[in-house]
């Protein structure tokens, strides 16, 4: 059961570290910001929800396994609403005569 | 071991090179960006030092309540800065600030280097006393018993600085609200967030002031997420700013203070002196002072965010 | 198991790491802002994997500070870049 349990943990972590890398290698190389931003928000959803997927059933209490997929929710809500904040700034930064330094 | 070690050289390689890069910036925008991820890794770096309460005080206030304020001061200068950069200091005064930098490193890196193996650490005794303050956590025992001075007086610089910031006021706007920039018109994503995140970050806060007696936590950590859920909301435009002249407002700053004033004037009557605790007594005492604390730390770092009030006074 | 989970735990701050390329080379703020984002997601999920591989108490909270105040300096950049260019602060007006 528990060599499942670690096969399990094993797979999700390395497929959420491989979306942490599509997401920054995407931060680095799409060339404009929206495509970018897109990027980004793989790494939030994806990496960090397969981590902490992988690493729930190593969890030592039901209140440790409840504060892990928290993270990920509060992560989740967070990286939404900065993008859709920050996709705004963008476009108003690109449209105004004084744009980028 | 080697992937452990291998791992906390690269985390302090990262640390050095934000800060360097930090330091180098030519413009404050980026260095400010570059201050919050080496914020954020200096929480990782305290994680691996097992120090977590110290951990949560660099993700709250380091690199998140700090963060904030830096950047609204940043994009505040922006208008000013290319007039700042084209003063050029003397180069006497340029080398004068670049030998007293050095001198300073090299002074700090002999503390560290020339520092007897093994450390002086009074870390057991203050584990070997624990029993008799009923807590579990050494880190809120030093905080909350051994130094407690030193604490109250802390509680008491944030204060001055809140009355610095105020002191900026014009004086028109004296006893009025301080603003939170805000972008114009109604904006439906900052409204459901500030309406879904602060009832979620309300409880992780006093969950965090509440553990802080037996595992890492405490007053600073908590009443800090605490602040950073009221500047969402007063940002959002959920709840106004308060006007500081409001008397609910001053009591609320000064109530974390004036808990240890009484408890510590209290000490001469019942016990050995100044902010001494009755036999038996530590622990509610010390949960009373927290409890109040974490309502001044979350009241004056939000209006600390807010800066000096910049609307005029409504009665 | 121990040892995978440090592993990876500094894989990921690697590759986060790569993205504050962003930081130094711009061209905008609204990137490099993106840039702290994903450090900020990429250090969460390497703290929950260290502190899982060494066990430290109290990791958990950590996280969770940082999960939720994830967003809150984007917010702040957001808020006052936007509210500067609308001019309504007598001293951001003046000075350009």
């Amino acid at each position: 059961m528990s060599v499942a349990l670690n096969i399990f943990s094993i797979i999700a972590i390395a497929a959420g570290v491989f979306f942490f890398f599509a997401g920054s290698v995407g931060l680095l190389r799409f060339p404009d910001r929206l495509t970018r931003m897109h990027a980004l928000t793989k790494a939030d959803n994806l990496g960090l929800g397969l981590v902490v997927l992988g690493l729930l059933p190593r969890a030592d209490s039901p209140l440790g396994a409840l504060k892990l997929v928290a993270v990920w929710l509060l992560v989740q809500l967070a990286g939404a609403t900065v993008t859709q904040l920050m996709a705004r700034a963008a476009r108003r930064e690109e449209s105004a005569p004084r744009s980028s330094p | 071991m080697i992937v452990v070690t291998a791992v906390d050289i690269e985390l302090a390689v990262l640390v050095l090179a934000v800060a360097a890069w930090t330091i180098a910036a030519r413009q404050a925008f980026p260095a400010v960006v570059g201050y919050v991820a080496y914020g954020l890794l200096l929480s990782l770096v305290w994680v691996r030092l097992y120090a977590v309460d110290v951990a949560l005080t660099e993700a709250a206030i380091g690199s998140g309540v700090t963060g904030v304020v830096l950047i609204g001061a940043a994009t505040r200068l922006r208008g000013t800065e290319a007039e700042a950069a084209a003063e050029q200091p003397r180069a006497f005064l340029r080398l004068a600030a670049a030998a007293l930098c050095v001198g300073m490193t090299v002074a700090l890196a002999a503390a560290v280097l020339l520092m007897p193996d093994p450390a002086p650490t009074l870390a057991p005794e203050a584990v070997a006393h624990l029993p008799s303050t009923g807590l579990g956590n050494a880190v809120t025992a030093v905080l909350l018993a051994y130094r407690v001075v030193d604490t109250m007086f802390e509680s008491v610089v944030l204060l001055l600085a809140l009355v610095g910031v105020w002191s900026l006021a014009p004086d028109r706007d004296w006893g009025g609200a301080p603003k939170f920039p805000r972008p114009a018109g109604q904006d439906g994503v900052l409204t459901f967030f500030a309406q879904l995140l602060p009832p979620v970050g309300i409880v992780v806060g006093i969950h965090i002031v509440w553990i802080g007696a037996d595992e890492p936590g405490g007053k600073f950590q908590g009443g800090t997420i605490l602040a950073a859920m009221w500047i969402i909301a007063m940002t959002a435009g959920l709840v106004d700013a308060p006007q500081i002249s409001r008397c609910w407002l001053r009591l609320v700053l000064v109530a974390g203070t004036a808990a240890f004033l009484v408890i510590g004037v209290a000490g001469f009557a019942w016990a050995a002196g100044f902010l001494a605790y009755p036999e038996g007594y530590a622990k509610p005492l010390i949960l009373v002072i927290e409890a109040f604390m974490t309502l001044s730390v979350a009241a004056t770092l939000g209006m600390l965010v807010g800066g000096p009030p910049q609307q005029e006074l409504r009665r | 198991m121990n040892e995978f989970l440090f592993a990876t735990a500094g894989l990921t701050l690697a590759t986060v790491a790569m993205g504050l390329f962003r930081i130094l080379a711009g061209p905008g703020d609204v990137d490099r802002m993106m840039a702290a984002q994903l450090l900020g997601t990429g250090g969460i999920a390497a703290l929950l994997l260290a502190a899982a591989g060494t066990g430290v108490r109290g990791a958990e909270d950590v996280a969770l500070a940082l999960a939720l105040l994830a967003a809150f300096a984007s917010m702040a950049f957001v808020n006052s870049a936007t509210s500067n260019s609308n001019a309504d602060d007598p001293e951001g007006a003046d000075g350009r």
